[in-house]
């Protein structure tokens, strides 16, 4: 055998390891990763953060409150990871009055704190980020509002986000939740067009925004509060989009909707019908429970 | 060991906190814990008395290519404007509105110096300028061009710019052609500023859209390329003044490209002075669809974009004023922005002027200043005659149907990508839906490092029109800045001021003789034991307004003026000792 080849086949065999430790790599630090990617860009090239105190700030409270709660309630400090990713989530997401601190300190601590109040059967119902920022708009619609336009209406960014998006979803296995809700958005919104006699464009339009690239790819796909089984996910996501879509059309038809259903229907379509198929779902699985083998989703973003 | 609870009880201890954060939400909903100023006693009213005054002007939006109809209220939104000048020289500052639709007069409203106003506008020839050939008219600014004592005229439109030269104070010749500003620019907005410091007036002129014809569109995508960076808007161009002793009278020449200052940022208003104290004239840009632009200028040679700390923020700048925001003896720049509770929180920007020793302006804009709604024009003016600055802050964008509003559809498009906005004819249509309308104008009371508070109603602001030029001038001479709002559809408002009887004030006329007759640019800076206050003679300021070209500054209860400085235009500093006070003071710059 000559150098040549033993070289390529040492090559050959590092790569096989290191993509099977890529495999063995726990999901959140790719969802951390592409968080961070997406903090980065915004801010490098957008100067979105809006200050820095806010990214620090949020931070904090997040991985301080996932600390001590964590260690009151399991005696023990868990990975603060989700914590981060909460962190920076709302970081971008929470567009306050004034340049207040305050809702980013409170949607920190809610986002963290509704793991630990909100339970059913030892699992989360609601995404942290998802919760937060849902009750910020409901307590609080007039300081704050949600990420509206951001990323510069810029296709190359959006490009960048989506592929990187695209890939860690597909690595994390939720893939299949991401290209369902996309789907049914376009398709389900396109109806919803024709039905008022609207142009299709301007309904179609918000799914190519940053709000929604941090929808598919944090909120919706977390692995900690999806249902099991993807069948079941693919049927969930389609209720979230139709949901979505009802509260769209409630909003076309002027209905008296609290304005945050207007500003962001994605999320509170999320915080609706997400938290009861997860409900409805762990009550499924309540007599495999008994033996303890509940079914783990894969891996667990927040 | 210590005892852990039960799970059932440890959730619910979290559950006390976790409700308590919520609860705690609500509660900052409704605003600060704690307020941040005491307003209960403003020191000043402002009374509606535009009835009593003879002012009728309302104005009228303009009406577009019908390819662009399903979002023409918001295309046509803008166009009312307000700018003050004494054009007959009688002593008594006058007012001129701009209309926007066809066949709608400008207005020119004489000042007969007992409270009343004349229009005059047709009988001067400066009313019908809102023609089919021509354009609509978006605003004008007052400025001394040819220094022969009289006040001439700049109208910008979405259109062609038109320059009148006033010929005796009682009538007006267009001279736009013969001066070589014969440009169709689609412009919200325009300043005179002696950029060169050769003593004659210069004119920076704004673009918006690119130089289309609106009425007759060969394309519908004339919309922004971004909701927060975009590049894609009318060129702002940079006339220098050749002076008047060529044939055929005064020139201009465009020296956009040669002096750096050719923006495409869809530049709603821009403002002029000495940021950062090298003594030659900078401008300020507050641009629609991205950041606020700085440029300074080197030495009269160049200008040279600078960042100033501007560039970290993307808004929607709407106007810029300058005043000394806390009496530092430097002139801030206050930005208005939108935001609609609920959908969007651009904030205003109040940025503290640290271009000497730093470089840069910092924004300080927190609590009511920074939310005024969808704010227009903004002024700085002295109310209450107490020494620190007020801020009068137009709002509002559209009022129609008060049951349907656009926010919903705007948000389905301004986050997107721009191919689903650029063409006008992808926007949702806009019906008869209001866009963040019946908003009130905001009255911000300075008190200083205390906060501003909003105290419009107190003081008996509290129309609800569509705001957006704003101007101030001391109307009957009397040592009160009244305010002057135009408003887009709408009737124009006037508000007199009446301030505490017990303040002193002083109000200062400059004329230049090396510098620009008008003295635009010309910079003052009063010392009267601890009040130390800087103020511009500006050549436009805010949206689409003029100021009144005398200097008013309130002193509280200080029974004089140690001194004044004035920085002119040509580079003159003068120094004058203990003016007296409670009247206006007329300075003639020094020859030498």
């Amino acid at each position: 055998m000559s150098g040549a080849a033993r070289t390529t086949g040492a090559e050959r065999s590092a790569l096989a390891r290191a993509l099977q430790r890529g495999s063995e790599l726990d999901p959140r630090y790719l969802i951390a990763f592409l968080i961070t990617l997406v903090l980065v860009a915004a801010q490098f090239r957008y100067h979105m953060v809006g200050g820095y105190d806010r990214l620090v700030l949020s931070l904090a409270v997040c991985t301080a409150s996932e600390a001590l709660l964590s260690w009151f309630d399991r005696g023990k400090v868990v990975n603060l990871l989700s914590a981060y990713i909460s962190g920076v989530s709302l970081t971008l997401l929470i567009k306050p009055q004034g340049g207040a601190l305050w809702p980013f300190a409170l949607g920190g601590f809610l986002a963290i704190s509704s793991k630990y109040a909100l339970r059913y059967r030892d699992n989360h119902l609601w995404n942290p980020t998802n919760f937060a920022i849902s009750a910020l708009l409901l307590a609080a619609p007039d300081r704050v509002s949600v990420l509206s336009h951001q990323f510069g209406n810029d296709l190359t960014t959006n490009l960048v986000i989506w592929v990187f998006g695209l890939i860690i979803v597909a690595r994390v296995g939720v893939l299949h939740i991401t290209l369902t809700y996309v789907a049914s958005f376009l398709v389900l919104n396109s109806v919803r067009a024709g039905a008022l006699g609207q142009p299709v464009l301007p309904e179609i339009a918000p799914i190519t925004g940053p709000m929604y690239q941090l929808f598919v790819f944090f909120m919706i796909t977390d692995p900690r509060t999806i249902v099991s089984g993807r069948r079941r996910q693919i049927v969930v996501a389609i209720l979230i989009a139709l949901m979505e879509t009802l509260i769209r059309f409630a909003s076309d038809n002027g209905w008296p909707l609290p304005t945050g259903f207007s500003a962001a229907p994605a999320f509170f379509a999320l915080a609706t019908v997400g938290p009861m198929a997860k409900w409805l779902d762990l009550r499924r699985l309540r007599p495999a429970s008994a033996s303890g083998a509940i079914p783990r989703t894969p891996g667990g973003s927040e | 060991m210590l005892h852990r609870p039960a799970p059932a009880v440890r959730q619910t201890i979290i559950a006390v906190p976790f409700l308590a954060a919520i609860l705690l939400a609500m509660r900052l909903d409704r605003g600060p814990m704690r307020r941040v100023a005491d307003a209960a006693h403003p020191g000043f009213v402002l009374r509606d008395e535009t009835a009593a005054a003879g002012i009728d002007f309302v104005h009228h939006r303009p009406t577009f290519d019908p390819k662009i109809a399903s979002i023409e209220p918001h295309v046509a939104a803008l166009g009312a404007s307000v700018s003050v000048a004494d054009f007959d020289g009688d002593g008594w500052p006058d007012l001129y509105f701009t209309n926007s639709r066809f066949g709608e007069p400008n207005a020119l409203y004489r000042n007969r110096g007992n409270g009343t106003f004349e229009e005059i506008a047709a009988s001067v020839g400066l009313a019908d300028l809102n023609r089919p050939a021509d354009g609509a008219s978006m605003g004008a600014v007052w400025g001394d061009f040819d220094n022969d004592g009289d006040e001439d005229l700049l109208v910008y439109r979405y259109g062609y710019l038109a320059l009148f030269k006033n010929l005796d104070g009682h009538s007006f010749e267009e001279v736009t052609f013969k001066a070589g500003l014969r440009r169709w620019m689609n412009s919200n907005g325009a300043i005179w500023l002696d950029y060169d410091r050769d003593g004659l007036l210069d004119l920076y002129v704004t673009a918006y859209f690119r130089d289309v014809d609106l009425w007759h569109l060969a394309t519908t995508k004339i919309m922004h390329n971004s909701f927060e960076f975009a590049t894609n808007g009318g060129k702002n161009l940079l006339f220098r003044n050749l002076g008047g002793t060529r044939p055929g009278g005064t020139r201009f020449e465009d020296v956009t490209d040669r002096m750096g200052v050719g923006s495409t940022r869809w530049t709603l208003a821009a403002a002029s002075a000495d940021f950062n104290g090298d003594g030659w004239p900078d401008v300020y840009l507050a641009n629609d669809y991205g950041p606020e632009e700085l440029y300074l200028n080197d030495n009269g040679r160049r200008f040279v974009l600078t960042t100033a700390g501007l560039e970290s923020e993307s808004k929607s700048g709407m106007s810029v004023t300058l005043g000394d925001a806390f009496n530092r003896g430097r002139l801030d720049a206050f930005v208005t922005n939108i935001s609609e509770r609920g959908y969007l929180f651009q904030n205003n920007n109040l940025r503290l002027n640290q271009m000497p020793e730093a470089s840069r302006f910092r924004n300080v804009a927190e609590g009511e200043i920074a939310d005024a709604g969808w704010a227009w024009g903004a002024q700085f003016g002295d109310f209450n005659n107490d020494g620190a600055n007020e801020l009068f802050v137009a709002n509002g964008f559209i009022s129609a149907d008060r049951e349907k509003s656009y926010w919903y559809s705007m948000s389905k498009i301004a986050g997107a990508n721009a191919r689903f906005f650029e063409d006008a004819a992808t926007w949702p249509p806009f019906g008869n839906a209001s866009l963040s309308g019946y908003e009130r104008s905001r009255v911000y009371f300075n008190r200083g490092v205390a906060g501003w508070a909003d105290v419009a109603r107190k003081v008996g602001v509290t129309d609800e029109y569509d705001g957006r030029a704003v101007a101030l001038a001391d109307l009957s001479n009397r040592g009160a800045v009244d305010v002057i709002v135009a408003n887009q559809n709408q009737p124009a408002m006037l508000y007199r001021a009446y301030p505490d009887t017990t303040n002193h004030w002083i109000a200062f006329t400059l004329v230049g003789t090396r510098s620009n007759r008008s003295a635009i640019g010309a910079e003052v800076v009063l010392e009267a034991g601890n009040l130390t206050q800087r103020r511009i003679v500006d050549g436009g300021s805010g949206f689409a307004s003029q100021n009144d070209r005398r200097l008013h500054f309130g002193l509280g209860a200080r029974e004089w003026v140690d001194r004044i400085v004035i920085h002119w235009p040509s580079g003159t500093r003068q120094v004058l000792p203990r003016p007296p006070i409670d009247r206006f003071v007329t300075i003639l710059e020094p020859e030498r």
